[in-house]
Formats: structure tokens, C-alpha cells, sequence
């Protein structure tokens, strides 16, 4: 009974964690440009973009093509609802890698990220949240997901850190104001990674539980 | 929330030895669709039978238990069978139109209710006819037979028969599934009408049809309700493993 429903419940969640796999990859990759001010690594970042794009359509043509044969309802309807909102959060993270690639090769000789203690920690607890959210998705664990929703203050309060810092550098070197503005977007998008970490890992609440 | 209008209190249905209801405990909303599923003799339509006493017609059947309409027993023995299935109506799976006109069918119930007056005959089938959507189709022809009509038509007569001797509430057991999918879009449009005015109770083997039209949803198994609430939590977030299983085809 309902074989190839389940075939193509198991695709959508197949495809879901490859897509996970691409932009923590974008994620890190974005990261390791922008500490090293790698140019090479940045273009590639920002070209691997399309790819994340490209899964999101397929994802959501799955999505699409269940609810019209299947009419599916209580587990299988929130699973396939919850995998149409995640996308959409993944391919924002994936345009955020994209984004912060672009500021790593815009950004100028006086932004060296390894000056900025908080930024570099924002990133790296931008990169945990994303894995934590991925794993409570594999493994369709409850307290992960909780343990992602929670840490979305660990990196709010960075980024209130991160911009202090931004502003007293800015206000002790204003001729280089606006080369250090930029970083304001790097740490912006960070935080935006970790809302749509989070809201990920509401998602992944709904599936399990039906509320979020 | 809705008024209670059916209470049914530790209803058991036994047919000789075979308990076909255990234990059965629902508080049916008025003016709501309320759905019975569940797997074929599960005991949905034994218990929509219970409603209107239609299990009497059964030698072998016995009921436990309370059922209250309106606040009255109905299996009190001063209870009027007739006149509560005035009040409680049913329509069939298979549409069953008498083999008479259009206008006697509907006029029939009213009739044996002593109605008599040409005037108000005309108006009382009239009103159904409008009411169950099918008065346009056959106006000019209420002299033909029934039995003349498509299926879907048919079944909208038999809904029309119920309505005219001004009942409360409304059985319907499958009332949809010998239709085509166009006939039973008209059926379900009109449940959404008739349930301004009546109380309507149906048994559905199409989960999609529950899904759609129905304001509660009751799971059966085995004679058992497992599973009663809005349906829309019914469908988006059972609390029963079995309901899950049974409503997203893992059996059934």
C-alpha cells in the first residue's frame, strides 16, 4: 500500500538534505573566503549558487506534484508543507553565502575579518545553528530543533557586539568609514542565516509535532 | 462553538451476540456537518442507523445506552418511531426515488403526515425542491418520473423527499458515492447549504469528501470511536496513531 507515495516522500527528504549538504558548504566556503580573502573561493562560492536555486525548484516541483495526486493530510501533509517552507529558508541561506562571497572580494585591504573576534565567532555560530537545524531535520529530533530555536539569541547579542565594535572603529578612523561600513552587511546577513536557521527548526517542529 | 443536538451516552449495538458498537460516546454539533469514517464494517453506518432507529428493522439488533435529540431519549418507549423520522431524515448511498412523478415523491412524506391542501402541497414541494438545488432542473417537469432523472438528480430528489416533511436532522450514509464527480459537487455544495438550517450527520468512504465539507470528523474502528473533533485537526494533526495510519492509506 502506498509504495510509491513513499518512494516519493523518501526523494523529498533525500533531496532536502542534499540541498542542506550545498549551502552549509556555500556557508563555509563564503566564511573561509572572507578570513582569507580568497577571491577564487569567493567567485566559485557565488557561482555555486545557481545550483542551490536549481534544487529548490525541483524540491518544490516534488511538493507540488505530491499535493495534486496524493491529496495528502495529517503527517504527510505537514511533512510535504514543512519541506516547501524550508526551501525557501535554505535558498535564502544560500543567497546569503552568495552575498557575503561578493563582500569578501568588494571588501577592502582594511577589513581583515581576524581583527573582529566577534564577527569571526558570529560566523562560526551561524555555521553550528545550520548543522544543529540539519541534524534535528535527519533525525527528526525535537530537542535539536529547540536547542537551534534557543541559540538564535547567541547570535543576535554577536551581532549587537560585532556592531559596537564596527561603530567605535568607525568613529576612531572616520576617513575609513565607509570601507568598514561594509562589514555591517557581513554581520547582517549572519544574522539572517541564523533567523533562517531557526525558522528551519520551526518547521521541523510542525512536521513532527503539527504546531510549531 | 455549535450547540450540542445529538448526545449519545455508552451506546453499545449488538446484532445477536456480535457487539457491532462498543461504547459509543459523541456530542453531534447542530447546524454542522458532522463525518463518520473509517474502514468498511467499522460500524459508522450501523451507528448512523442508531440515530433515527432504523436498527429496529433489525430482528436480530439491541441497542444499549443513550440517545438523546433535542434533549429527549429516543429509545424510550413512548417514543414515536414515525415522527422522529420526520425529524431525523436519511438519504441512501443508492438513490431511490418511488417509482412515481417528481412532485409525488416530494409531496409523499407530507402527505402521510396528513397534508392534504393542494396549495400547500405545491408550496412544501416547491421549497424542497429549491432547497435540495434541484427545482430549476425539473420545474417544468414535475409530472415525469422520477426514475426518468440522471443519478445525480436523483439523489437531489431523495434529499428534497427528506426535506419535506421539515426535518431536523440529516443521515446520510455514502450519500455521493454512485455519483460522478460532478453530480456529487453539487451534492456537496448543497450540504454547505442545508446546514444553515439542519443538523447533518454523513458517512463518507472518501476521506477527501470528509476533508472537504465536514466541520467534525469521527474515526471508526472496530465499533469503536477512536478518534472524534474538528476536522480540521482530524486531518492536519490526529492525536491517534491508528487515525493517522488510517486517513493517510497505510490501511484501510
Amino acid at each position: 500500500m502506498r509504495n510509491r507515495f513513499d518512494t516519493q516522500l523518501k526523494e523529498l527528504n533525500d533531496q532536502l538534505i542534499e540541498m542542506g549538504n550545498e549551502i552549509i558548504s556555500s556557508i563555509n566556503n563564503a566564511i573561509n573566503a572572507l578570513i582569507d580573502k580568497n577571491e577564487e573561493l569567493a567567485k566559485s562560492t557565488m557561482e555555486a549558487d545557481i545550483n542551490v536555486d536549481q534544487q529548490q525548484k525541483i524540491i518544490e516541483n516534488l511538493c507540488f506534484n505530491m499535493l495534486v495526486r496524493q491529496q495528502p493530510v495529517a503527517r504527510d501533509l505537514r511533512v510535504i508543507t514543512a519541506a516547501m517552507k524550508i526551501v525557501t529558508d535554505m535558498e535564502r541561506i544560500g543567497d546569503h553565502a552568495a552575498d557575503i562571497s561578493e563582500m569578501a572580494i568588494l571588501m577592502g585591504e582594511n577589513n581583515d575579518i581576524n581583527n573582529f573576534p566577534n564577527i569571526k565567532q558570529m560566523a562560526m555560530e551561524t555555521i553550528f545553528m545550520l548543522n544543529k537545524t540539519m541534524e534535528a531535520y535527519i533525525e527528526k529530533d525535537l530537542t535539536k530543533a529547540l536547542v537551534v530555536i534557543n541559540y538564535d539569541d547567541v547570535v543576535d547579542e554577536l551581532f549587537i557586539k560585532s556592531k559596537k565594535d564596527i561603530i567605535q572603529l568607525i568613529l576612531k578612523d572616520p576617513d575609513k568609514g565607509e570601507e568598514i561600513a561594509d562589514l555591517l552587511m557581513v554581520i547582517k546577513y549572519f544574522e539572517r542565516i541564523g533567523d533562517h536557521a531557526t525558522n528551519i527548526a520551526e518547521w521541523v517542529i510542525y512536521s513532527l509535532k503539527g504546531q510549531a | 462553538m455549535e450547540n450540542t443536538k445529538i448526545e449519545v451516552k455508552d451506546l453499545n449495538l449488538y446484532y445477536g451476540d456480535h457487539k457491532a458498537l462498543k461504547n459509543i460516546n459523541i456530542d453531534i454539533k447542530e447546524k454542522a456537518i458532522t463525518a463518520f469514517i473509517g474502514p468498511s464494517g467499522c460500524g459508522k453506518s450501523s451507528f448512523l442507523k442508531t440515530l433515527n432507529r432504523m436498527n429496529d428493522l433489525v430482528d436480530v439488533a439491541r441497542v444499549e445506552g443513550l440517545v438523546n435529540i433535542n434533549g429527549k431519549d429516543i429509545y424510550d418507549e413512548k417514543t414515536d418511531v414515525t415522527l422522529l423520522r420526520k425529524e431525523v431524515g436519511m438519504v441512501f448511498q443508492q438513490p431511490n426515488p418511488f417509482p412515481m412523478s417528481i412532485y409525488d415523491n416530494v409531496a409523499y412524506g407530507p402527505r402521510i403526515h396528513g397534508i392534504k391542501d393542494k396549495k400547500r402541497l405545491d408550496k412544501i414541494v416547491e421549497n424542497s425542491l429549491k432547497g435540495a438545488a434541484i427545482y430549476d432542473e425539473v420545474k417544468d417537469r414535475l409530472k415525469k418520473s422520477a426514475l426518468s432523472l440522471s443519478g445525480g438528480q436523483q439523489q437531489r430528489i431523495c434529499i428534497a423527499r427528506a426535506l419535506a416533511v421539515e426535518p431536523d436532522i440529516i443521515l446520510m450514509d455514502e450519500p455521493t458515492s454512485a455519483l460522478d464527480p460532478i453530480s456529487t459537487s453539487k451534492i456537496e455544495d448543497l450540504m454547505e447549504e442545508l446546514k444553515k438550517k439542519y443538523t447533518v450527520v454523513i458517512v463518507t468512504h472518501n476521506m477527501q469528501q470528509a476533508a472537504r465539507i465536514s466541520d467534525y470528523t469521527a474515526f471508526f474502528l472496530n465499533g469503536e470511536i477512536v478518534e472524534y473533533g474538528k476536522t480540521n485537526d482530524i486531518f492536519s494533526y490526529p492525536k491517534d496513531k491508528r487515525t493517522e495510519d488510517y486517513i493517510t492509506g497505510r490501511f484501510g
